[in-house]
């Protein structure tokens, strides 16, 4: 994998208006220095709030009811027990220090689900970093509690109102500030985009996902796994979780991305109404990076779908979409439908309610365990405490095996 | 000498920017054309793309308008060959809308170079792509004939200043201030460093970034520039018609008046700069 370079096969590079290229610059020489080379013990302290504020290392639990539903061995790494509930924190917790270290005075992001913005807000209060975050309007309206979040950390949270209101209008609205406001400010982009240090810059402060996996499950099964899967929207998790395994050839890596209504596209009005982007998209530059996007013939960028507001978004890590190419990882994705069946049986059989993103990869294992062999890792991360609302809508319209009554739950009041 | 090097030949450059097809391709043309009326020695014809990551709200909320009328980049080049108008025009736009035209098999910069230049495009301005992803692009441009300008932004130097020189021509698009693209009040001091960080360049330096009014034109060539580059302030005329709904003849009428305003400015600018020590001039 490419730490220096910036590419990753074709994929990669630096897109972005020549006002920030300086600040890129400085941040590629930041990572250098701070993250590959532990200069001034940063990876160190790193690690140390890791394990102190963030509540690393996570568990690897083996799930009994479900690996007898399917005769094999099914391991959970648990990112939704990390402090705010999601893998997010390892990569805010990283920048925000970083930027520390560099004199930053000021954090920004974007956020597509809220727990990136959240992650970061709770970086920032940590390390007494003052915080911006931006999230589309229609975002807020769908993950309210979030947004709450991120507002008793002490964030400010700055509505997007352009477009549709989601995770891609808010990347380009926060690269907007960061344009202006670049010589005291430091971006933190939420996943394994944008462009270069940002996307191995962000695998690298995830890959703590994967190093721990990889030693608990040899501990656990006495082995590696057969196969090793997770969603992938941006790609942060995924990247997290696969980094420490790309070497192991014998270990199949699975990218489960949002199938959302449908593969297929409406060209006509610009809809993709997934966001299965290593599944259907193709070679673009969007956000500062060449990888595959979500667009039309001619080039402009789709709306994308998903009923989980953190896989929504049109492009994908360039290093994830090389893996695919060279056929190291494979893009599978799973619908709004068998997203919203995993959450529920998660919920049911192990008592752990995951996020709508997880959800996906559950889903698919859930149809397809027979191909993945006899010890398989599967990434939950994050929690699902975020989607409730979500899944009460959605699951409302549809007959999902294992979902309490939600007519009578709603006649009862719901929750009021 | 190209023509766009030829339109900074006989004193300082008016360059307007207005979004192609904002609001609709007939009004539009008209605005265009109103703009080289009005004393356009270039002209910037943006094709919208749907991320402007560089712009602000007035010109992206310019690229909406223009999209949603319906504008694509096939659409952009009949514009183009439709335009009436005899002064060099540029091409501003975003590097995926590049990297996707043409059939597949011979995607990219050079199927989009050729088709462009067939229509009478002179030049390039791309926000997106900096020095080190433009190789493919400049190639493209020496093959036809085209300038491919460059931004120098207040934070460039050192090394970046080195290898943007080395890859400009037509003219330096030097960013008046940090942030995105918008109308403004002053012009900002950040000016005179950038024109001073690149006055031995050997290509003609336009500024751009919040220049709004004749007297903003006067002071950013007084300040050393070959060229102002006004964008948001004309785009805001633009929807001010939009919104109210006004025939595109009184737009069109308006546009041209804020035309005169700049280049009349900056021909202040540069016979008020003739009778005093300049980089450019001693």
């Amino acid at each position: 994998m490419s730490s220096h370079t910036g590419k990753f096969g074709e994929y990669g590079g630096q897109y972005v208006p020549e006002a920030l290229m300086p600040a890129i610059e400085e941040l590629e020489d930041a990572y250098e220095r701070y993250v590959l080379d532990n200069e001034d013990g940063f990876m160190d302290e790193f690690r140390g709030r890791l394990a102190d504020f963030g509540g690393r290392p996570t568990p690897l639990q083996r799930a009994d009811r479900l690996s007898e539903r399917y005769d094999t061995d099914v391991y959970l790494k648990r990112e939704d027990l990390l402090h705010g509930g999601a893998h997010k924190l390892n990569n805010a917790l990283g920048q925000v220090l970083l930027a520390k270290y560099m004199d930053k005075e000021r954090i920004i992001a974007e956020t597509g689900a809220g727990q990136h913005g959240t992650a970061t807000a709770m970086a920032c209060a940590h390390l007494g970093m003052p915080c911006e975050v931006y999230m589309g309007r229609r975002d807020i309206n769908r993950q309210r509690p979030n947004v709450f979040r991120m507002r008793l950390n002490g964030a400010d949270v700055t509505p997007v109102t352009v477009g549709r209101g989601t995770l891609k209008e808010a990347i380009s609205e926060t690269m907007r500030d960061w344009a202006e406001n670049v010589e005291d400010t430091h971006y933190v982009i939420g996943s394994v985009v944008g462009p270069h240090p940002f996307p191995a810059m962000v695998r690298d402060f995830q890959r703590v996902i994967s190093e721990e996996a990889r030693e608990q499950v040899r501990e656990k099964a006495g082995r590696l796994p057969d196969s090793v899967l997770t969603c992938a929207g941006g790609g942060s998790n995924t990247m997290g979780l696969f980094a420490e395994f790309v070497d192991d050839e014998g270990v199949d890596l699975y990218a489960v991305e949002a199938g959302g209504s449908s593969l297929e596209v409406d060209e006509k009005e610009g809809i993709a109404p997934n966001s299965a982007t290593l599944s259907t998209g193709t070679d673009g530059v969007l956000h500062g990076s060449r990888t595959r996007v979500l667009q039309d013939r001619d080039g402009q960028i789709m709306e994308s779908h998903s009923v989980s507001a953190g896989l929504d978004y049109a492009g994908v890590g360039p290093e994830l979409a090389d893996l695919v190419d060279r056929e190291r990882v494979t893009a599978v994705n799973v619908d709004d439908d068998g997203a919203l069946e995993g959450f529920h049986r998660l919920s049911q059989l192990e008592g752990i309610i995951p996020a709508l993103e997880s959800a996906h990869a559950l889903g698919y294992l859930e149809d397809n365990h027979d191909a993945l062999g006899d010890v398989i890792l599967l990434n939950i991360s994050g929690r699902g405490d975020k989607d409730l609302e979500t899944v009460l809508e959605e699951t409302h319209d549809r007959d999902i095996e294992g979902a309490p009554d939600i007519e009578t739950f709603a006649a009862t009041g719901g929750f009021q | 000498m190209s023509s766009i090097s030829e339109a900074f030949a006989d004193g300082p450059a008016f360059i307007p920017y207005l979004a192609a097809g904002d609001p609709d391709y007939e009004s539009s043309l008209a605005y265009v054309e109103a703009l080289e009326r009005g004393g356009a020695d270039v002209i910037e014809l943006g094709l919208p793309f749907s991320e402007p990551i560089a712009e602000g709200p007035t010109i992206q909320s310019a690229i909406v308008r223009s999209l949603e009328a319906g504008m694509t980049p096939t659409r952009f080049f009949e514009f183009v060959a439709d335009l009436d108008v005899d002064v060099p025009l540029v091409c501003m736009t975003y590097y995926n809308l590049i990297a996707q035209f043409g059939e597949d098999g011979e995607r990219g910069p050079e199927a989009f170079v050729r088709r462009a230049a067939a229509v009478g495009i002179d030049g390039f301005v791309v926000p997106d792509l900096p020095a080190e992803e433009a190789g493919p692009l400049r190639e493209a441009c020496d093959e036809y004939g085209c300038e491919l300008v460059f931004i120098v932004a207040p934070t460039t130097r050192g090394d970046r200043l080195e290898r943007i020189m080395s890859q400009v021509s037509g003219y330096v698009y030097v960013q008046a201030r940090l942030g995105t693209t918008g109308a403004r009040t002053s012009v900002s001091d950040q000016t005179e460093e950038s024109l001073a960080r690149i006055a031995d360049w050997d290509v003609p330096k336009a500024v751009g970034f919040g220049i709004s009014t004749g007297d903003h034109a006067q002071r950013v060539i007084e300040a050393g520039a070959d060229g102002v580059i006004v964008g948001s302030a004309l785009v805001d005329i633009v929807a001010q018609g939009a919104e109210r709904d006004d025939p595109a003849v009184t737009v069109a009428s308006k546009l041209e008046g804020k035309a005169r305003e700049l280049k009349e400015g900056a021909l202040r600018g540069a016979s008020t700069a003739d009778g005093r020590p300049h980089p450019e001039r001693t």
